[in-house]
């Protein structure tokens, strides 16, 4: 009688845990198969140079989902990401064609314009914390609102058409997308290390774990002596950060800024993170997901240039496709835990 | 269990009953029987299975084996609700209206008077107005939930009961949240719906409660049958007993003298906060300090702004003999000052989370090292709380939604002490659990204070004020009317001053 409570107890365990495990590993083997399907459409997917490009490209997201990140697990939504990518990169060409009589074209400049970066990304983003923390108003609306603000901004700095960089400042800032060290191009070595930062600080901190707590239940943090409203302001600062930090290796790419810069990026932020297994309604954040989830977003368009058996223009459904059923994967396994 | 000849047949009875939750057993063969117009009480400590025991009776789980007959016709019940259409309703301990909607949608709702594919709201109206003057309720179909007390909505709850021809009604601790007033009233229309025939089943912790209003008490313990009788051979003493199957003469601990020269650790001067005040007290050293009251007069209002939770408008705290002025919760914690929450599920727990991290929350900078957390630390907290403060999960990842309630209580108590606090606010330190943690939580108090932590306890229990505390302030609309030493804290002069009969001239 006892052996057999015993194995049943080893038994529920072992059925328990593929549940658990399955909602860690399920974004990885999504974009293992993802990989494979490249593979066996078109082997030069898995070529040295188409998988830096996948892994340059998937920074930009994967770098402002990492903020997302902390936004979402503490409860939060931020929409204006991608407005504020324009509106910064925007600011930072205007000011480093400015600084051009006085500083010059070297790199003095382009620190410059990445020190303006900074400090527009922390702005911007405490805005919108203190919008919602000390305005009390709901972080959807707050953040439609500066939407739409930075959005209309870079259209009007730019007059209606497009903020170039000054040519001889390109030539200076240009490495910092197209160079690489150690075999890698810089923006991931900026996404790896975002993303090393971001792990630990969600995971390893006090500050994580009061970001988990908000989004579980505010009323308890409260009464947690957690100061809610400044950790909550602080996510948003981080994710203001992020998106500064993704402006900054986005700029030297075109070398230039305007209205449909960053368009839809908010989204596909949104999405990666949800992909990765974080809940939008807050409480439960994964860093390791919300990076897988970047990576699946960028090789799905990867894999659709590669091939014509599907269109590229249908790039956003199947990345549509792709969000649904990541979710309801993870729903069905909750499901799944419930019942027993 | 003698049935006398004259009781009417039952309408619903369980037989045998037992119930595993996978390989987990809950109940073990329990039978119990409802008639129409009595009121059965089930008792029992957290865990005996008496929501379980429920759960069957109203269609929500399937037994594993026994058998349950309706109006003596063996049935299989329909799931998820479904047997209120048999006539069998459960009221949940967690109300189950949409907040939003008024009463009279509450109580039609999913089953909407209709005429020409149009509400027919005038008829349903007059008919909900009915239903509330049979029961003597004193509210509008128009209100909306929201507005209400919660006696208010439990009793929204029985009208919609009610008005779906109940036959069997089975509530899960009715009485947990009203106070002693509002108990009243909700026993005065459980007698009403008796007398039309309606049979009761209900759960409480309070046995004084069950002596007074059940007909019959049925006993569970470790999910075992132990006993059905007629409360008329019961006194709660004995039911306590028999719950807990060994004497419980010591469920509170002796009192230890306070020591009234000891150093004030907390002077209140006219504090004014939103809905309190001016008030004035001092709580002195290793002092256990009984706050009571009616619900709403202001006791737990008072020590939210002493501790930063919601701001202070008037009035000095000296804590210590050094002035504190408003704090925030941080602030409070750091300088020994700590308040449990009579919420625990609302604002005391991450119910989705596991223990660890809630055990950590409130006192999280203390385990911080380099930056970071200190795993192995947060880890050791918890084993030093589980055997400190009788912690049981059968498994220790378990989400803390998932314990007993008596078992989230001593959680959110290892949870403040993880702070070590010198001054720590109880508040409804017992609400919802069963005699056996409450005895313990009753000790662990005691201890508290013999080893010069001073404990505030709000609670609206009485017997449990008079039982621990040694000196009792009473608060009414939001002021002190009296403070109660020795002797004189009893019942009778805590009611007084609690229902505003009498008033100390304090100061």
């Amino acid at each position: 009688m006892t052996m057999m409570t015993a194995s049943d107890d080893t038994a529920t365990k072992q059925a328990k845990r593929p549940s658990v495990d399955f909602k860690t590993i399920g974004p990885a083997l999504a974009l293992l198969i993802l990989c494979v399907i490249g593979f066996m459409l078109n082997p030069a997917f898995v070529s040295e140079g188409n998988l830096t490009n996948l892994l340059t490209r998937s920074a930009f997201i994967g770098i402002i989902a990492v903020g997302a990140t902390f936004v979402i697990t503490a409860g939060g939504i931020d929409l204006s990401v991608g407005s504020m990518a324009a509106a910064i990169a925007g600011v930072m060409i205007i000011i480093m064609n400015g600084a051009v009589e006085t500083m010059g074209t070297g790199l003095a400049t382009v620190l410059l314009g990445c020190g303006c970066a900074l400090v527009l990304g922390i702005g911007a983003g405490w805005i919108n914390g203190a919008l919602t923390t000390k305005g009390k108003i709901e972080a959807f609306i707050v953040t439609l609102g500066t939407m739409g603000i930075y959005r209309s901004l870079v259209t009007y700095f730019a007059d209606g058409g497009t903020l170039s960089l000054n040519f001889d400042i390109r030539g200076t800032y240009r490495p910092v997308y197209y160079d690489s060290f150690l075999g890698l191009p810089y923006p991931v070595w900026v996404f790896i290390c975002v993303a090393i930062c971001g792990w630990l600080l969600l995971n390893r901190t006090a500050f994580g774990r009061y970001c988990t707590a908000i989004g579980s239940n505010e009323a308890v943090a409260k009464y947690s002596a957690i100061n809610v409203d400044r950790v909550k302001t602080l996510t948003y600062v981080i994710q203001g950060l992020c998106v500064a930090f993704a402006t900054i290796i986005y700029v030297p790419r075109l070398g230039s800024a305007s209205a449909s810069t960053g368009v839809l990026w908010e989204l596909e932020a949104i999405a990666a993170v949800i992909i990765g297994g974080t809940v939008l309604k807050g409480g439960y954040g994964r860093i390791g997901g919300t990076i897988l989830g970047a990576l699946i977003l960028t090789t799905i368009g990867n894999i659709l240039n590669f091939t014509d058996l599907i269109s590229n223009y249908l790039n956003g459904t199947m990345q549509g496709l792709i969000i649904i059923v990541a979710v309801f994967l993870q729903r069905s396994d909750w499901k799944l835990g419930k019942s027993k | 269990m003698n049935v006398e000849p004259a009781t009417p047949a039952a309408i619903i009875e369980a037989v045998n009953i037992s119930k595993s939750f996978g390989p987990v057993p809950v109940l073990f063969s329990v039978s119990m029987d409802v008639r129409p117009g009595e009121v059965h009480a089930l008792i029992g400590e957290n865990g005996a299975g008496k929501s379980t025991l429920m759960k069957i009776l109203s269609g929500f789980h399937d037994p594993t084996s026994g058998q349950i007959r309706l109006d003596g016709e063996k049935t299989a019940l329909p799931a998820n609700g479904g047997a209120e259409s048999l006539g069998i309703v459960l009221i949940h301990q967690e109300l189950n209206l949409a907040e939003q909607m008024t009463v009279e949608e509450n109580v039609f709702l999913g089953r909407e008077i209709r005429s020409k594919g149009f509400l027919d709201k005038a008829a349903m109206r007059a008919a909900v107005q009915t239903y509330l003057d049979e029961i003597g309720l004193d509210i509008s179909p128009t209100d909306r939930i929201s507005d209400l007390t919660i006696a208010q909505k439990q009793m929204v709850e029985i009208v919609k009961a009610v008005s779906r021809n109940a036959r069997i009604l089975i509530m899960d601790e009715p009485t947990a949240v009203l106070t002693e007033e509002e108990t009243d009233v909700f026993f005065r229309q459980v007698e009403k719906l008796k007398k039309s025939g309606v049979g009761i089943v209900f759960v409480s912790h309070k046995l004084n409660e069950v002596k007074t209003i059940a007909d019959r008490v049925t006993i569970l313990r470790d999910g075992q049958w132990i006993d059905t009788r007629a409360s008329n051979d019961l006194t709660p003493d004995m039911m306590a007993q028999m719950m807990v199957g060994r004497e419980l003469s010591d469920l509170y601990p002796p009192m230890h003298e306070a020591d009234i020269d000891a150093e004030l650790v907390l002077e209140v001067d006219n504090l004014v906060a939103p809905g309190v005040g001016p008030v004035s007290f001092a709580l002195r050293k290793g002092e256990i300090l009984g706050f009571s009251g009616l619900i709403g007069s202001g006791r737990t209002a008072v020590f939210e702004a002493i501790c930063g939770l919601n701001p202070i408008e008037g009035g000095s705290i000296k804590l210590f003999g050094r002035d504190a002025g408003p704090m925030t919760v941080a602030a409070a914690r750091d300088q020994g000052l700590a308040y449990l929450t009579k919420d625990r599920k609302e604002k005391g727990l991450l119910l989705d989370k596991q223990m660890q991290p809630n055990l950590t929350l409130f006192a999280l900078p203390k385990f911080v090292k380099n930056f970071g957390l200190d795993r192995k630390a947060e880890e050791d907290a918890l084993n030093r709380a589980i055997r400190r403060f009788d912690v049981r999960a059968k498994d220790r990842n378990i989400t803390v939604g998932k314990l007993s309630g008596g078992n989230q209580q001593k959680l959110l108590l290892a949870k403040i002490m993880e702070c070590d606090p010198k001054i720590v606010i109880i508040d409804e330190p017992t609400r919802g659990i069963d005699v056996g943690t409450k005895q313990q939580i009753y000790h662990f108090i005691a201890a508290l204070a013999a080893e010069g932590v001073s404990v505030v306890v709000i609670s609206s229990e009485m017997p449990e004020i008079i039982g621990i505390c040694h000196r009792v302030v009473v608060m009414r609309e939001g002021h002190i009317t009296g403070v109660l030493t020795g002797d004189h804290i009893n019942e009778n002069e805590i009611m007084r001053y609690a229902a505003g009969l009498k008033r100390e001239d304090l100061q």
